[in-house]
């Protein structure tokens, strides 16, 4: 051990910024002096909304993309390409179909240049340990998700990493699946069964942090930070329906609602950009007026609490925290505290028919978000009464990556639509206001 | 049946004892071996040995001058392979190069192949003078004109758009630029570079038949191989010897394809860049056979060794081409000079050629090939018309029916890549005999050989459109004219629109041998561009081929974008199923 006086510091970043090119020139923030340090023996949650940054955050640490400004270390010294003894486990788990299980596994050595019998006694070993006996022969795509990331798992415990990066390694498996998998990491890490010496996970899954980790930074987004830290004390195997876990789980949404709120007044919550710059996230008109109408209907009567609201639409927490933030923005409803609470206009419209609906949606839409707005000016003023996307896109572009503008146009041509306040051609890429007859 | 027995796999324990298998493996590759070495012996000899021992049409030499087409295909078929993993490394691992290397070879791929041979015979005659070897790579270059292009396009392609989350782990797992090279990049691009090389192939009979009896001025050589032998059939007036060469070739393709390609195809689906197993996959029994012999598999294991060896060795990669997981800013002064040497090499091109072109050119010249060049768009319009008027409705019907498909099929796909240059001389002798006008009736020569690929793209599309959408269709009571444009031609469209690129490219190329055409002392031709550039190759006219072959590499490229691309586009975006 040399450092005897603290844990050892396997990551300390200080100050660490991240920004990428935007459509108009400026850069866009992604990450804004982000602290962070990894000790030995902690798994580390890496908490936030989707596009909050931390999977570029992760991305740094590994070492595949470089920070812009601020100080980024591993072991002591700063992170140029990717540092020895650390290894990814993919979201998508990223296997090569071409290489069969125990290839994909020996692969990392094989970079290292572990002569052939090593290779495979610590392939085979590191199979064995993540439960893939029997399969060694197999090519990925003759297995089921569940196992493929054990693969994945496998081939990175292999090089016996230092530290284990997972970037929401159980995301893109099924319920039953993620959760026999998340148990048998628990368990194979307190018996102190895994090569490694500590884990940080990325995932936007409040219980399945609070499950595994225990330490958990909640990550802010626009541009991200580290907004809070949560220990977790409680003992392995850890229990779902135990007070202290739920205790916990609700202070997490509180807090990843928090910051929203004392911004509603004055704007647009966290919602990122103001004013025609303001970034749209896409979601279904439909999507929108199901989740009003059971928010309307008992047992919620119009103020749910989200974590069960969760539950019983059999979300994640950011797909909620998603939907609940454009109801928000189109001032149907109010996020704050773990809770979302319908509005008067919220309540109404739960009560409406179809055209009833779509005209209360474009009064909203053309009050309250700027860019609709703009587009409805300009086609009023155009004697064509046509005016291209190009024409507003530029515009966006001013304001947010060409990525963003993509999505908010997207978002912008789909509520327009169902609020029939202009008509859109996807192939001339026109905006108009006439609609077929 | 003793055989279907054998089809068993062995019980354990008998793992080594070689098995009937073996031997019929061990003769074909034996067999294989000493072809090869026979036929390269024949490639050194000296060029009067060519003289004393013309070609013959006695069928009993068609075997070995199978064997000679075959060589030269094959040697043409590595060569492209090696270019296209050069090529296609630099351009995707460069961007400086890459701004040079694709459109480069994008015009490339719209030069007239056969307008190639004329200097390319005189280029490699020179590096070996009096030596058949000479003659033989010049064969075999304009071969590989005709093969590398899509070849290498699509390994450029496929390099570019390896999964970013693929490209994360092989970074993060410490791979160096030559292991990634060979794990990543060459095993993703494998299926798209295979079905490339098959339809290269495809296109290369025809072009290793056109090339293998060359007149260049006064030099004229006449490599023994197929094409020289039906060469010589047309100037006796031989039918039944084009007879026999049509039956020579016929065996020749199906024998490729069932020994070489199919178990390539079948081997290579593992490549298949899928995570969930779909479809049938494709077989073949070739593979079987070697994958069923212990003895073979046991010999295969040392080169699997020595691939590992080869993939893993330490290569230092010239920082130029490696990618840094941490991208510096790319230097403003460095490209700067780079498009002034850019630049610099276009204007000093464009200076010597034009120099070169105005000493024997008038500007007339120009109009005139240009004029040539529009008679002959217009047949390859009004032929890619036609055949579409029929081969569509024909290969809708078929893909319509899978029993029927799956035995067309193949069929069409055959006849792709027969090369049609070879039946050319019964079309030829029926012309001359009734005496027909030429300028319409050559015309069709030009689309003999490539309107296939239009007849199993269409079967390929209609086969895959999906029956919901039929069954939509029917329920509806969509029928006649609106089914087909309601239904079933958008559906088709992406598919057509390939076959029809490749017919249209290969219309162009094959026009230099279509529109002239002999038949024993009988000349026939056609007014168009491609007899302009025939015609020029054979008075040893270079400035006249220079000038015919940039016209029509102008003409294919403004066809290309203006007409194709854009269709294309719209197939991808707006027609493509699923």
């Amino acid at each position: 051990m040399l450092d005897q006086v603290n844990p050892t510091k396997l990551i300390d970043f200080r100050s660490v910024c991240r920004s990428f090119p935007k459509g108009s020139g400026d850069d866009l923030l992604v990450l804004e002096k982000v602290d962070l340090t990894i000790n030995s023996g902690e798994i580390v949650g890496l908490l936030g909304r989707s596009g909050s940054g931390k999977s570029t955050l992760l991305r740094i640490i590994a070492g595949l993309i470089a920070p812009t400004s601020g100080d980024a270390k591993c072991r002591g010294e700063t992170i140029v390409g990717p540092p020895n003894g650390i290894a990814m486990v993919f979201q998508s788990f990223a296997l090569f179909p071409w290489l069969t299980v125990l290839q994909n596994v020996e692969l990392g050595l094989e970079a290292l240049g572990v002569d052939a019998a090593e290779r495979r006694k610590r392939a085979l070993a590191a199979i064995d340990l993540i439960g893939l006996d029997g399969f060694e022969s197999a090519y990925p795509k003759e297995l089921s998700g569940g196992m493929r990331q054990r693969v994945g798992f496998a081939r990175a415990l292999v090089v016996h990493p230092d530290l284990l990066l997972m970037d929401e390694p159980f995301s893109a498996l099924d319920v039953l699946t993620a959760e026999t998998l998340r148990t048998d990491l628990v368990d194979l890490w307190i018996e102190g069964r895994l090569p490694i010496k500590s884990v940080l996970m990325v995932t936007h899954n409040i219980e399945e942090a609070v499950l595994m980790c225990d330490r958990i930074l909640v990550f802010s987004s626009n541009p991200g930070r580290v907004a809070a830290e949560f220990k977790v004390d409680l003992p392995h195997p850890r229990n779902r329906l135990d007070p202290a876990f739920r205790l916990l789980v609700d202070q997490l949404y509180a807090r990843m609602t928090q910051r929203a709120e004392p911004k509603v007044p004055s704007s647009l919550g966290n919602i990122p950009g103001t004013g025609v710059g303001m970034v749209l996230n896409h979601v279904s008109s439909n999507v929108l007026s199901g989740l009003i109408e059971t928010l309307a209907a008992p047992p919620y009567d119009g103020h749910a609490d989200l974590p069960v609201l969760a539950g019983q639409l059999q979300l994640e927490a950011d797909e909620i925290l998603h939907l609940g933030e454009s109801l928000q923005l189109l001032r149907f409803a109010q996020l704050s505290e773990g809770d979302l609470v319908l509005t008067e206009s919220g309540k109404r419209f739960a009560h409406l028919e179809t055209d009833a609906r779509k005209k209360l949606f474009a009064e909203h839409l053309i009050n309250y978000i700027p860019v609709f707005g703009l587009i409805r000016r300009v086609l009023d003023e155009r004697p064509s009464h046509t005016a291209p996307a190009a024409r507003f896109r530029i515009e966006l572009e001013d304001y947010m990556s060409e990525e963003y503008a993509d999505e908010t146009l997207k978002t912008v041509v789909s509520w327009g639509r169902y609020a029939e306040l202009f008509a859109y051609d996807e192939q001339a890429e026109l905006f108009s206001l006439e609609n077929p007859h | 049946m003793a055989l279907q027995d054998l089809r068993v796999l062995p019980a354990l324990g008998q793992a080594f004892r070689p098995n009937v298998w073996d031997i019929v493996a061990l003769v074909l590759v034996i067999g294989a071996m000493v072809l090869i070495v026979y036929g390269g012996e024949q490639t050194t000899l000296p060029l009067s040995t060519l003289e004393r021992t013309p070609i013959s049409l006695d069928p009993v030499h068609l075997p070995f001058y199978a064997l000679r087409t075959t060589m030269r295909m094959l040697l043409a078929i590595v060569c492209s392979i090696i270019f296209t993993f050069v090529y296609a490394a630099i351009a995707a691992k460069s961007r400086r190069a890459e701004m040079v290397l694709i459109p480069l070879l994008d015009i490339l791929q719209s030069v007239p192949i056969l307008g190639f041979l004329t200097f390319t015979v005189v280029f490699f005659m020179n590096l070996f003078p009096d030596n058949v070897m000479g003659a033989e790579l010049a064969c075999v270059f304009a071969i590989f004109t005709s093969q590398a292009w899509n070849m290498t396009f699509s390994m450029y392609q496929s390099i570019r758009n390896v999964p970013k989350d693929l490209e994360e782990a092989t970074q993060s797992f410490h791979l160096s630029g030559w292991q990634r090279f060979w794990r990543l990049d060459v095993p993703f691009a494998m299926p798209g570079l295979i079905w490339n090389t098959m339809m290269s192939m495809s296109g290369g009979w025809f072009f290793v038949v056109a090339s293998e009896a060359i007149t260049v001025g006064n030099t004229t050589v006449t490599l023994p191989g197929v094409g020289s032998y039906v060469a010589l059939a047309i100037e006796r007036q031989n039918l039944l010897a084009i007879g026999y060469a049509l039956l020579t070739m016929l065996l020749v393709i199906i024998a490729y394809d069932q020994l070489l390609f199919r178990p390539i195809v079948a081997w290579a689906d593992k490549f298949r860049f899928e995570q969930i197993a779909s479809g049938e996959p494709p077989t073949s029994w070739m593979l079987d056979l070697f994958r069923r012999t212990r003895a073979l598999r046991a010999l295969s294991r040392p080169f699997a060794a020595v691939n590992r060896t080869f993939s893993n060795l330490q290569v230092t990669v010239p920082a130029a081409f490696s990618q840094p997981a941490v991208e510096p800013k790319p230097s403003r002064l460095v490209d700067a000079i780079w498009f002034a040497i850019l630049a610099i090499a276009t204007g000093y091109a464009a200076w010597r050629a034009f120099a070169y072109l105005s000493t024997s050119l008038a500007p007339s010249d120009v109009l005139s090939a240009f004029g040539y060049g529009l008679i002959t768009l217009a047949r390859v319009v009004v032929l890619i018309t036609l055949a579409t008027l029929i081969w569509v409705p024909v290969g809708v019907w078929i893909g319509l029916r899978p029993k029927l498909a799956e035995r067309v099929q193949p069929l069409a796909q055959f006849l792709a890549a027969f090369p049609a240059n070879l039946a050319f001389p019964i079309f030829v002798s029926l012309i001359v005999y009734f005496r027909l006008n030429p300028n319409i009736w050559l015309s069709p020569l030009m689309i003999l050989g490539t309107q296939w690929y239009i007849l199993f793209n269409v079967i390929a599309g209609a086969s895959a459109f999906p029956s919901d959408l039929r069954e939509a269709a029917s329920s509806f009571h969509l029928k006649g004219w609106r089914w087909w444009t309601k239904a079933v031609l958008p559906g088709i469209f992406p598919y057509y629109i390939t076959g029809a690129i490749t017919a249209s490219g290969g219309s162009w190329n094959a026009s230099i041998v279509a529109e002239v055409a002999s038949w024993g002392d009988e000349h026939l031709s056609a007014a168009g561009l491609g007899a302009y550039i025939a015609k020029a190759t054979e008075a040893g006219d270079y400035a006249r081929v220079i000038l015919g072959i940039a016209v029509m590499c102008v003409l294919v490229t403004l066809f290309n974008r203006l007409l194709w691309r854009p269709l294309y586009a719209f197939g991808e975006r707006r027609l493509r199923l699923g």
